[in-house]
């Protein structure tokens, strides 16, 4: 652990050192900066104003961060800004180390994530309305001199997967059609999952389901034991890849029990003043069409399809319209 | 309070979880902790049945040398995590799975032991038999099994260790053991984990010292003072 901290220090002196070589030319153009609109309808125009300045994009590390954060810098990218890429910030403390101390510019962040991991929330207390999760986000990373963007239509929360034949049969298409027929189902999910107020106590509680039996089991099987036949329903991601290949259905949340995690590209302050307004509309333009079902699409294609996050994210772009 | 003595008060005393909605543990710990013996004992029980007759066997014989090594060695190197998401197909994931996961795990030092037990038997002692009269079962069961028992008993410790401590991984698979607490620190908090890895040691460490015990017991009284005069000469 120790010789982690000391790499980010290293690699965040270094960081440092580079922002400091570009911050001449950013005083220079800023004059100029408003003339051209970032985007003209939706299609991010490349802007002269935005020549020289650098932002570096970094991301957690797992597929859905991976590929946002190829979707963030690409854009940028398209508006003109000189981008580099950090990838590869392992987990959420690590990452808000990294964005505070300068070693990457902004990354994005879940806000159900922060409110419990950042800013001590009991996940009893993280609210059930996404704006309201994102206004206390932002308001906690406020502190620490962070912006945080506004969220992305998707959020990738717990949620109950099943299989769709077995749905149709027992004619279930939300949670709470469970409260009757849960007693006769198995639920799978994470070890963590029985204990937790957020997933199978809130179920019992707020759904007033009886299941069966829950099973913990790892959560990298949360869809081999669906698709196996040995679990009824299992606990899932509601972004996750393999709901977009329609053999599995996400049952809808009807009473919203499970808190949201909204994407906010998270950024410092001063990084975010450097580069302009234009910065933020085109994080804007680009989240427009991330729906949760677009997730899962774009999710699919680097689980299942095994393409790499930096084409899913161009293909995104390009397909969307928001790069040309 | 320190860390430590956090996780002491945890194993004691129950507390509300760190997400809320539930008490963990104090009292919570005893149903984990039989758990834990359950699924260990199990498998080690099964593994006995197994290695215990084929490394005998294999000794008696005085041939196989190469499947006893390489068996023991392949079983150390396959992870017992791997075992489990292998054995999914078969039999899903629950107390049978693990179960039969930790019993690979607890084969390789029995099978390895009996059989080393076995073939460094004096043998002089297995042609006296033999001139005496005895069949070969007879031989392994009155003379090679009694002298290789503490052998035996050494691989069986070993194992117990081994599967004790790896048992915490079955609440990955279905089965609810002291893993629980250090798999979910995000409920139990560090002193939860540090609490349960406390408890697992301690279990550890009794069925080591249990099993010694045992292993003294049953080595025969010729070999224990045969053993006691080597040690004042």
């Amino acid at each position: 652990m120790k010789r982690v901290s000391m790499l980010v220090a290293i690699a965040a002196s270094l960081a440092l050192a580079a922002c400091g070589g570009s911050n001449d030319d950013s005083t220079s153009t800023s004059a100029s900066g408003s003339q051209t609109s970032a985007s003209s309808g939706n299609t991010i125009q490349s802007s002269s104003a935005n020549k020289g300045k650098t932002v570096t994009i970094g991301s957690k590390n797992f597929t859905e961060e991976f590929i946002l954060g190829e979707i963030y810098a690409q854009a940028l990218q398209a508006a003109g800004y000189t981008v580099k890429k950090q990838l590869n910030l392992g987990s959420e403390q690590i990452a808000l180390k990294a964005v505070k101390s300068g070693q990457v510019d902004a990354y994005p962040e879940y806000t159900g994530t922060a409110l419990t991991s950042f800013f001590d929330k009991k996940a009893t207390d993280v609210p059930h309305d996404e704006q309201k999760a994102y206004q206390e986000a932002k308001a906690g990373f406020a502190k620490s001199n962070l912006t945080a963007l506004p969220p992305t239509p998707f959020t990738d929360s717990n949620g109950v997967g099943m299989l769709k034949s077995k749905a149709q049969k027992l004619g279930i298409t939300k949670i709470s059609d469970l409260t009757s027929k849960g007693s006769s189902l198995t639920l799978y999910g994470t070890p963590e999952c029985r204990q937790r107020p957020d997933c199978l106590l809130g179920l019992q509680d707020v759904y007033k389901i009886k299941f069966k039996k829950f099973v913990p089991v790892d959560p990298g099987l949360r869809h081999k034991v669906l698709d196996s036949g040995q679990a009824d329903t299992s606990i899932v991601f509601t972004t996750d890849g393999q709901l977009a290949q329609g053999k599995e259905l996400l049952l809808k949340d009807d009473k919203h029990m499970f808190p949201p995690y909204n994407v906010t590209l998270v950024f410092r302050n001063e990084a975010l003043k450097k580069l302009g307004p234009e910065a933020q509309k085109t994080i804007a333009l680009v989240q427009k069409g991330l729906t949760t079902e677009a997730m899962q699409e774009l999710n699919s294609r680097v689980d299942i399809d095994k393409q790499t996050p930096q084409q899913v994210a161009k293909d995104y772009l390009t397909e969307s319209g928001y790069v040309k | 309070m320190n860390d430590f003595s956090d996780a002491i008060d945890f194993i004691f005393h129950s507390r509300e979880s760190l997400t809320g909605g539930v008490r963990v543990g104090g009292s919570e710990l005893w149903s984990l902790l039989a758990k834990h013996l359950e699924l260990s004992f199990a498998a080690l029980g099964l593994a006995c049945l197994i290695a215990v007759p084929i490394g005998l066997w294999l000794g008696h014989i005085r041939r196989g040398q190469f499947l006893a090594i390489s068996i023991s060695n392949l079983g150390r190197a396959v992870p017992t995590l791997a075992l489990i998401a292998f054995f999914i197909a078969y039999f899903g994931v629950g107390f049978v799975n693990v179960m039969f996961a930790l019993m690979l795990l607890a084969i390789p030092p029995i099978l390895t032991n009996a059989y080393v037990g076995v073939t460094q038997v004096d043998p002089d002692s297995v042609d006296a038999a033999r001139g005496v009269g005895m069949t070969g079962v007879q031989i392994v069961r009155k003379v090679e099994l009694p002298l290789a028992l503490p052998l035996i008993f050494g691989g069986i410790r070993i194992s117990a260790v081994n599967v004790i401590a790896t048992a915490t991984i079955a609440p990955l698979a279905g089965v609810v053991t002291l893993g629980n607490p250090i798999i979910n620190a995000q409920v139990y908090g560090p002193a939860g984990r540090l609490g349960a890895a406390i408890v697992v040691a301690v279990v550890a460490v009794a069925a080591d010292a249990g099993f010694g015990l045992l292993q003294r017991a049953v080595t025969p009284r010729a070999l224990r003072l045969a053993n006691r005069r080597m040690e004042t000469a």
